[in-house]
C-alpha cells in the first residue's frame, strides 16, 4: 500500500490542465489520470484510488493496476508525485 | 444494472513551448490490421510470430510500372533481378516471369539463378570474388561476366586459352558523380584512365568479347542526377570503344541504387518527402544517355539492376508485443519478439513501425527493442507510438529488401515467410528454421562424446 503525494504548488484545473508554479511547466493528462491525481490530492493510498476507478470505470483490476503503476512511473519522471 | 463509463489509460503529456522535439516530425501511422485483406492476427495464428509477409501482387506491379517507366523514356530497356537483395525462389521466379534476368554476385548464387530456370546468357555476373570454377562455367554458358579487377581479367584471358573457348565480358566501372562516399574499391576507375587500359587489354584478346559496360554508383542515391553523370560518362567510354576499336557495345547497365520508401536514420523528413520517384531516375539516366550521341552501330541497351526500389514495399514484418518497460530516465520501452537478427536494415533506417491492433490515440516517445540479450538489439531509438499490451501485434513495413537475405541465425531461429498470392491464397515460401536444421550442419568430434 503506497501513498504519493503531490507538489504544493501544482495546480489542477477541471480539463486535465497542470501547472507546475515552481518549474513554470504545463502537462495534460486526460480524465482516468485526473481522477488519480485527484485521489492523490485527498490523500488517498493506491488501492484506495484503485477501487474507486474500478467502481466507475469498465476495466479489470489486473489492467488497470499495471497501466496505474505506468502512471505513476511517469509522474514521478517529471516530479510530479512524490512518495 | 450500472453501466460504468468507458475506460482509458491514464495519460500525460508534456507541452513544450514552440519546441520540435528531437525525433523529427514523424508522424503516427494508423494501425495497419490488414495486408490484402488478411487479418494479421490470423496470418500469426497460422504460421507464428514473428512472420515475414511477402506480396506477389506488388512484386508485379512494381517491376511492370518500372519497365514502363524507363521504356517510355529510353527505347531498349532490361531489368535483371539483383539477387543479393532478396533470393527467395519465389521473388526471384517472380521478377524473372515479369521478364527480368538475374544479376548474381557468388557462385551460389548464380547456382541458383541457374536452377530458376534462368538460360546462362540471362545472367549478369557480378562482383569481386569469382572462383575459377565459376568463371569456367559463366564461359561455357555464355553469361555476361562484369569484370572487376586485373586479377580477375587475368584469370579469364589464361581460362578461355586453355578451354579455347570465348568469354562475353564487360567491365565495372567506377566514378565520380558528385556523391559522397565514392564506391571506387569496385571495378576500374573512369577517371584516371583505368578503365581505358582493361579495355585495351580485353580488346587485344581474341578470346574475350567486349559486349557491354557496366557502372553501380552506389545504394540509396537519394541525387538523381548522379545517374546522368553516371550515364553520360559510360555512353563517352562507349563513343571512346568504338573510336578506338570499332566495336559496337550491347548494353550500358547501369547496376542498381534507387532509394526505396524508407527513411535513413538521421533524415529529418520522411523518405516519402525526400526520396526521388523512379521517373525522376529514369529522366536523369535517360537524359545522360541520349545526349551523348552513340556513334555505334545500334543503340545500347539500357540494363537495370534495381533492388532494394522494386521490393522493399512488397513485404511486412509481424511481430509481437512481449513486455512493456520503463528506462532509468522514464522513456517507455516495448520489447518485441523480432530484432536486428531479422531486422538487419535497422542499423541504418528508421522503419516506418505501425500496430496491427485500435489503440488509444496518446501517444508517447517509445523505444522499441527487440529480444535478444544484447543492447545492440534495438529496433527503434525513440518515437511517438500507442500503448501496446502483451501479445499484441505490431508491422513493420518495407522490409523487402536485404533483410531476408542479411538477416541472422542469432539466438533465434530464422522464422516462417509467407507470400499473399494473387489469387489472394497464402504460400508458405520459407520455413521457420528449426534447431534440427541448425544440428545437420554441425559434428560432434567423437573424442568429446
Ligand atoms: C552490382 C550491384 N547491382 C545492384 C545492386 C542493387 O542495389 P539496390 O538494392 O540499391 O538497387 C547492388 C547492391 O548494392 C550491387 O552491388
Amino acid at each position: 500500500m503506497n501513498k504519493y503525494r503531490i507538489p504544493e504548488n501544482l495546480a489542477i484545473s477541471d480539463s486535465g490542465f497542470l501547472f507546475l508554479a515552481s518549474t513554470g511547466e504545463t502537462f495534460s493528462v486526460n480524465e482516468i489520470g485526473k481522477e488519480i491525481l485527484k485521489g492523490i490530492q485527498l490523500h488517498k493510498t493506491d488501492e484506495e484510488i484503485i477501487n474507486d476507478l474500478l467502481n466507475d470505470y469498465d476495466i479489470d483490476k489486473q489492467s488497470l493496476q499495471k497501466d496505474f503503476d505506468d502512471f505513476i512511473l511517469q509522474l514521478q519522471k517529471n516530479n510530479l508525485a512524490l512518495l | 444494472m450500472n453501466t460504468k463509463n468507458k475506460y482509458e489509460r491514464p495519460v500525460i503529456n508534456k507541452f513544450y513551448s514552440g519546441m520540435m522535439n528531437k525525433f523529427g516530425s514523424q508522424t503516427i501511422a494508423s494501425p495497419l490490421k490488414e495486408i490484402e485483406g488478411k487479418r494479421l492476427n490470423d496470418l500469426t495464428d497460422k504460421f507464428g510470430s514473428p512472420l515475414f509477409v511477402l506480396s506477389e501482387k506488388k512484386i508485379r506491379q512494381n517491376q511492370k510500372s518500372a519497365i514502363r517507366i524507363f521504356k517510355t523514356r529510353y527505347p531498349k530497356v532490361q531489368f535483371a533481378w539483383s539477387y543479393k537483395t532478396n533470393y527467395l525462389n519465389a521473388v526471384c521466379k517472380i521478377f524473372h516471369q515479369e521478364g527480368s534476368w538475374a544479376e548474381v554476385v557468388s557462385e551460389f548464387e548464380y547456382e541458383k539463378a541457374k536452377l530458376l530456370g534462368v538460360r546462362g546468357e540471362n545472367i549478369i555476373y557480378n562482383g569481386p570474388e569469382k572462383s575459377r570454377e565459376s568463371l569456367i562455367t559463366a564461359i561455357k554458358d555464355r553469361a555476361k561476366i562484369h569484370i572487376d579487377h586485373f586479377d580477375e581479367l587475368y584469370d579469364l584471358i589464361e581460362l578461355t586459352d586453355e578451354l579455347k573457348l570465348k568469354a562475353r565480358v564487360a567491365i565495372r566501372v567506377n566514378m565520380d558523380v558528385g556523391i559522397f562516399p565514392k564506391w571506387d574499391r569496385f571495378g576500374f576507375n573512369f577517371e584516371n584512365g583505368e578503365a581505358h587500359q582493361a579495355i585495351r587489354r580485353i580488346t587485344a584478346q581474341k578470346n574475350l568479347e567486349l559486349i557491354g559496360l557496366h557502372t553501380h554508383i552506389g545504394t540509396y542515391i537519394t541525387y538523381a542526377e548522379s545517374y546522368k553523370v553516371a550515364a553520360s560518362k559510360l555512353m563517352n567510354l562507349a563513343n571512346w570503344i568504338y573510336d578506338e576499336y570499332k566495336i559496337t557495345i550491347d548494353y550500358i547497365d547501369m547496376g542498381g541504387g534507387f532509394a526505396s520508401l524508407n527513411t535513413l536514420k538521421g533524415q529529418y523528413l520522411p523518405a516519402e518527402q525526400t526520396v526521388p520517384s523512379l521517373d525522376q531516375y529514369a529522366d536523369a539516366i535517360a537524359n545522360g544517355l541520349l545526349e551523348v550521341r552513340y556513334k555505334g552501330e545500334e543503340l545500347p541497351t539500357l540494363y537495370l539492376e534495381t533492388g532494394r526500389a522494386l521490393i522493399d514495399d512488397a513485404a511486412y514484418l509481424i511481430s509481437t508485443v512481449i513486455a512493456n518497460k520503463r528506462l532509468s530516465d522514464g522513456t517507455r520501452a516495448l520489447i518485441i519478439d523480432a530484432g536486428i537478427n531479422f531486422l538487419f536494415t535497422s542499423f541504418w533506417y528508421k522503419h516506418k513501425i505501425s500496430q496491427a491492433t485500435e489503440a488509444d490515440a496518446h501517444t508517447e516517445n517509445t523505444a522499441i527493442y527487440g529480444p535478444l540479450c544484447m543492447n545492440i538489439d534495438c529496433i527503434n531509438e525513440g518515437m511517438n507510438f500507442p500503448a501496446m499490451k502483451k501479445g499484441e501485434k505490431i508491422v513493420m513495413e518495407y522490409v523487402g529488401a536485404y533483410n531476408m537475405t542479411q538477416w541472422l541465425q542469432f539466438i533465434k531461429m530464422r522464422p516462417n515467410i509467407i507470400m499473399i498470392m494473387n489469387d489472394g491464397s497464402i504460400e508458405l515460401v520459407r520455413k521457420a528454421e528449426t534447431l534440427n536444421y541448425l544440428l545437420e550442419q554441425e559434428l560432434l568430434p567423437l573424442k568429446l562424446t
